[in-house]
């Protein structure tokens, strides 16, 4: 439908525009600007080209990082995209149990992010933490449960703690969609004589098609950014075994001060970002799809 | 009060929607618009509302130039396929909603709806609200609405559509009444033939963007100007038999043959379309000028009143229409006869040359 | 193939009905004879889908029970029962192809793959989709589609019956006719218990050999579409069937002679003698196109006045005045329509007479011994 009213409208769009250019746009090109100057001081600036690139490139702390960020991001998708779709299945589709089940998961969605962090911390501490006392009382582990005593069981702990905090979404957009599906395939799918399986597999899958691509890019994309809630519970260690891209990023950022690098990377993070949003979008979309006849 | 159209194209990414759409309908005049889904009657529907702006051509009211100018300032109600009211407010709160925002006084607002909703005979509903009502209520609400404003131009898309069967015909009706006393352009869009019919007032047949054929609703019946117009313009389908007319003879298909008499012989020799409206088939031959068609029977679906029976002629398939029960068995043999005079013949463009008589009542 | 019994049936939607509920369907038996084309015929909201729903068993109902050649089965799901239901939209499995999804009931029964597309190609055959069978399912048009779901009830031989709800909703009218007569013929070609629910009479009358007319959830009739279109057994089955539906006229009976409203309309001498056994408000009952209007200038029928003539392309339709009602005359093409005054002939063998709404008839017709 083509809106024709009067061009007048673009000005109530305005203040908005200029809102985002101040916050979004503006320290972007200020982002480009740093990663192709090397700057000493205020009015001390060389053009260095390609050179931040090419370090940033080369710097196989960045590599570290970057593996340990695509090998989180995949768990993260691997474990919450199913186990959301699993309790959506699982969630009842009338009378009062909806909207308790509904308000219940949405309550880890609503907490503030680091003090996400803070609640794992002392969950999980074996002093007086509920899953710290509980797993150490088991006594089936050498090293006694402390979310920074080995790399295993901080990644773990950031798993879980990610986990909690985030597969409720996924299980809210799933069951949005599978509420969408009319009554009538599931009495034909039982007519069919289909299983269960047959019935997940090609009849609720396909039509959740939509609103899982909206899952897994969300996911996939705040993931790959994460930063308030490890940076919280282990602060990037023990070591490095926890430092994400992010963490990383910052680091170079505010305490080296490594301005030039860590906006070339910056933007090389957008760009890897945006690739695989990208590509996901089209896979998610197009499988199964077939020719229009 | 006069609507026109001139030269109205309208392409969306590259596909023809409407093409040269051009005619003028007159205040108090009936006008439906016939076609197939897709077809274009929405889209030619929203220009006339000021929805949608044409690529090309203008929009006139009165004369005036009204193709810029937003609907809400035009003197227009629709009402739709899909039973279109505000969910939260009461039938009364609805119908009244084009008044309040028109700052009309509330003693004015109160009787013009309490008028509108007797007139379409929904005057106990008042109180209730639309999730409560049944689609044809529902209905009622929505075109008592797009009446209550007595706008100058009113549309309805496909407005029976959704609705029963028999509510439908009853609807019918009751809008043709509701229609006359209005001098409203009234401008219905359907893809049945027989509601066409019902309606009456003028037609215009649009098929993939284009105008056909426009005129006065029976005439257009009688008379379609071309093939296209008679496939659009009937319900069963028209049937249809290929033929040449030669020295005086017209031969249809493979055997059956008659001779050109009275005003067909004027007609040149060559290649023509020979159309047959179902009901024009009978099992008897009536009249000695009637030509036989020897068919095998394929089906036969009675329905009550009438029979619509299922031959092959050669492989080509036809219909007949048979008032009474006569039940036939699947492979007889029979023969269907049908009187010239009842043909359509159109020629290698598919144009009319040649119709049944008008016959006058 | 199975022969259907309804065994009195009643269903409510509350989950633990008393006297008090709403009931959706009130009283239902019925029997549907195998190989039976059938067709529920009624308004929205009169119950017909909640039939279709109990006797294929997605829904239990309430009351009474579902037999199956004498077989109880109104606790089975509909899995169990074997049947087919085709609905108002097509239902497909958009991510297989069309083959796949007409083979998607065999494979789950265990059917060893090479008799699964002989029987796929066989059903492909009947119903023109032999082309298509390599495209995926979400590209056809609507019409392909339902053909598909269609299909997919088809390829199971040893089906019970294929229920239909109100299947040609989505499709074009021209395909609607194309449709109708390819489901016929497949009823013709493989004899199956066909059960067809919808609100459109046409497609009732025409598919059907046997229609239940249904109103605010009971079966009013049960009968031949020449039987329900000459017999209506209730004013709401005379003004539901036929385009437009019976005129009915209040009466007072006199011997052998209605009295409308001052006018003297004469009856046949069988239906007068069981009208004066009647009680109840009389009605007298006639079909639009059993009507007969001649000119003035006769001296049959009674004098009426001519309000509006509607030109309907092979009939017409004629509304005359008669003692202040409407009545609907329905003509064909071609027939003379007198101007302004004409009389109106009400032929005494297709009079009827109604008290309180119900068909005035003798035991023996009740009987069903004797038809007119």
């Amino acid at each position: 439908m083509e809106k024709w009213e009067n061009n007048k409208a673009w000005f109530l769009v305005l203040p908005a525009f200029i809102i985002v250019a101040f916050s979004a746009i503006i320290p972007l090109m200020t982002v480009v600007n740093y990663s192709i100057q090397d700057i000493f001081g205020p009015g001390q600036a060389v053009y260095v080209g390609t050179e931040w690139f090419e370090e940033m490139l080369g710097n196989h702390r960045l590599h570290d990082a970057l593996w340990r960020q695509f090998l989180f991001s995949g768990l993260v998708l691997l474990i919450e995209i199913p186990l959301g779709i699993l309790i959506a299945l699982a969630m009842p589709k009338s009378g009062w149990g909806v909207s308790a089940c509904l308000v219940t998961l949405a309550l880890p969605l609503v907490i503030p992010w680091n003090v996400i962090g803070t609640i794992w911390i002392i969950f999980t501490r074996p002093d007086i933490g509920l899953l710290g006392v509980g797993i150490n009382s088991l006594d089936l582990l050498e090293v006694p449960f402390d979310h920074t005593a080995k790399p295993i069981y901080a990644w773990i702990t950031l798993l879980a703690m990610e986990i909690w905090h985030w597969t409720p979404l996924v299980a809210l957009l799933a069951y949005a969609g599978l509420r969408a599906i009319p009554e009538a395939y599931y009495q034909a799918a039982k007519i069919d004589g289909a299983s269960s399986w047959a019935t997940f597999i090609y009849i609720q899958l396909p039509k959740m098609r939509g609103v899982l691509t909206i899952a897994v890019l969300l996911r996939w994309m705040d993931s790959f950014l994460i930063y308030a809630e490890p940076f919280a519970l282990t602060g990037g260690g023990p070591g490095n075994t926890t430092t994400f891209l992010s963490i990383y990023l910052v680091k170079l950022a505010t305490m080296q001060f490594d301005l030039g690098p860590a906006a070339a990377f910056s933007l090389i993070y957008f760009v890897i970002i945006l690739l695989f949003s990208f590509l996901f979008y089209q896979a998610l979309l197009n499988v199964g799809r077939g020719e229009k006849t | 009060m006069s609507l026109s159209l001139v030269n109205i194209d309208k392409t969306v990414a590259r596909e023809i929607h409407l093409k040269n759409i051009n005619f003028s309908f007159e205040s108090g005049s009936r006008n439906v618009l016939l076609g197939r889904t897709l077809s274009g009657k929405t889209s030619l529907l929203r220009i006339m509302a000021g929805i949608d702006r044409p690529t090309k051509g203008r929009v006139l009211l009165d004369g005036k130039d009204v193709t810029r100018l937003s609907v809400r300032k035009r003197s227009v109600a629709m009402v739709y396929q899909q039973f279109i009211n505000y969910p939260s407010f009461t039938v009364y709160k609805n119908i009244a909603s084009p008044l309040k925002i028109a700052g009309y006084k509330k003693s004015e607002i109160d009787r013009c709806v309490r008028e509108t909703a007797e007139m379409l005979h929904i005057e106990d509903l008042l109180d209730r609200l639309p999730a409560d009502l049944s689609g044809g209520q529902q209905q009622r609400t929505a075109i008592a609405r797009a009446l209550v404003k007595d706008t100058d131009l009113l549309l309805l898309d496909e407005p029976l559509v959704n609705l029963d069967y028999k509510l439908r015909e009853e609807l019918r009706v009751e809008l043709q009444q509701v229609f006359k006393k209005r001098k409203a352009i009234v401008v219905y869009t359907t893809t049945e033939p027989s509601e066409a019919l019902m309606m009456g007032g003028n037609i215009t047949v649009i098929d993939e963007g284009r105008v056909l054929q426009t005129g006065p609703t029976p005439d257009v019946y009688r008379s379609p100007k071309t093939f296209k117009v008679a496939e659009i313009f009937s319900d069963p389908p028209i049937n249809c038999i290929n033929g040449k007319i030669r020295d005086n003879t017209a031969c249809l298909g493979h055997n059956i043959e008659f001779p050109i008499k009275d005003r067909l012989t004027a007609l040149p020799d060559g290649n023509y379309k020979f159309g047959i409206r179902s009901h024009h088939f009978s099992l008897l031959q009536k009249d000695k000028n009637d030509t036989e068609i020897r068919t095998r029977v394929k089906l036969s679906e009675i329905s009550g009143s009438e029979t619509f029976i299922h031959v092959t002629y050669d492989d080509l398939p036809l219909v007949v229409r048979e008032a009474g029960i006569t039940p036939l068995r699947i492979g007889d043999l029979i023969s269907i006869y049908v009187n010239p005079d009842n043909l359509f013949i159109y020629d290698e463009q598919e144009n009319l040359v040649a119709a049944p008589q008008m016959v006058s009542n | 193939m199975a022969r259907i019994v309804l065994d009195k049936i009643a269903h409510s939607y509350d989950s633990n009905p008393d006297e008090t509920s709403e009931y959706a369907l009130k009283w239902i038996h019925s029997i549907f004879e195998n190989e039976g084309a059938y067709a529920l015929l009624g308004p929205s909201g009169c119950g017909k889908t909640t039939l279709l729903n109990l006797i294929s068993g997605l829904l239990t109902p309430s009351k009474g029970r579902v037999l199956y050649d004498a077989a109880d089965v109104t606790d089975l799901p509909p899995e169990k029962r074997n049947i087919a239901q085709v609905f108002q939209f097509p239902v497909l499995y958009d991510t297989m192809s069309v083959y796949d999804n007409l083979a998607f009931p065999l494979r789950n029964r265990g059917v060893p793959a090479g008799k699964v597309s002989t029987r796929v190609h066989e059903i492909a055959e009947i119903l023109d989709l032999s082309l298509v069978l390599k495209k995926k399912a979400a590209g056809l048009t609507a019409d392909a589609k339902q053909k598909v779901s269609l299909g997919r009830g088809l390829v199971r031989n040893d089906v019970a019956a294929i229920l239909f709800d109100e299947p040609l909703t989505v499709i074009d009218p021209q395909l609607k006719w194309y449709l109708r007569q390819k489901i016929k013929l497949i009823h013709e070609e493989l004899k199956l218990t066909l059960i067809y629910v919808t609100h459109d009479q046409v497609e009732a009358l025409t598919f059907a050999e046997k229609v239940a007319v249904m109103h605010e959830g009971e079966i009013v009739q049960t009968g031949t579409p020449k039987e329900l279109f000459e017999n209506p057994e209730h004013t709401f089955v005379g003004y539901f069937i036929g385009s437009p539906g019976m005129n009915f006229l209040p009466c007072t009976l006199d011997g052998t002679v209605a009295h409308v409203d001052g006018t003297d309309i004469m009856l046949d001498h069988k239906i007068s003698e069981l009208g004066r056994k009647a009680r109840g408000k009389l009605e007298l009952g006639i079909r639009p196109m059993y009507l007969q209007l001649c000119s003035g200038s006769t001296n049959d029928g009674v004098p009426v006045q001519i309000q509006a003539v509607e030109d309907l392309g092979s009939y017409n339709i004629v509304t005359v005045m008669l003692a202040g009602k409407p009545i609907r005359v329905r003509q064909e093409e071609g027939l003379p329509i007198p101007s302004d005054k004409a009389r109106l002939v009400f032929p005494p063998q297709w009079i009827r007479l109604y008290a309180d709404g119900r068909l005035v008839k003798s035991k023996e017709v009740e009987n069903g011994k004797v038809g007119k």
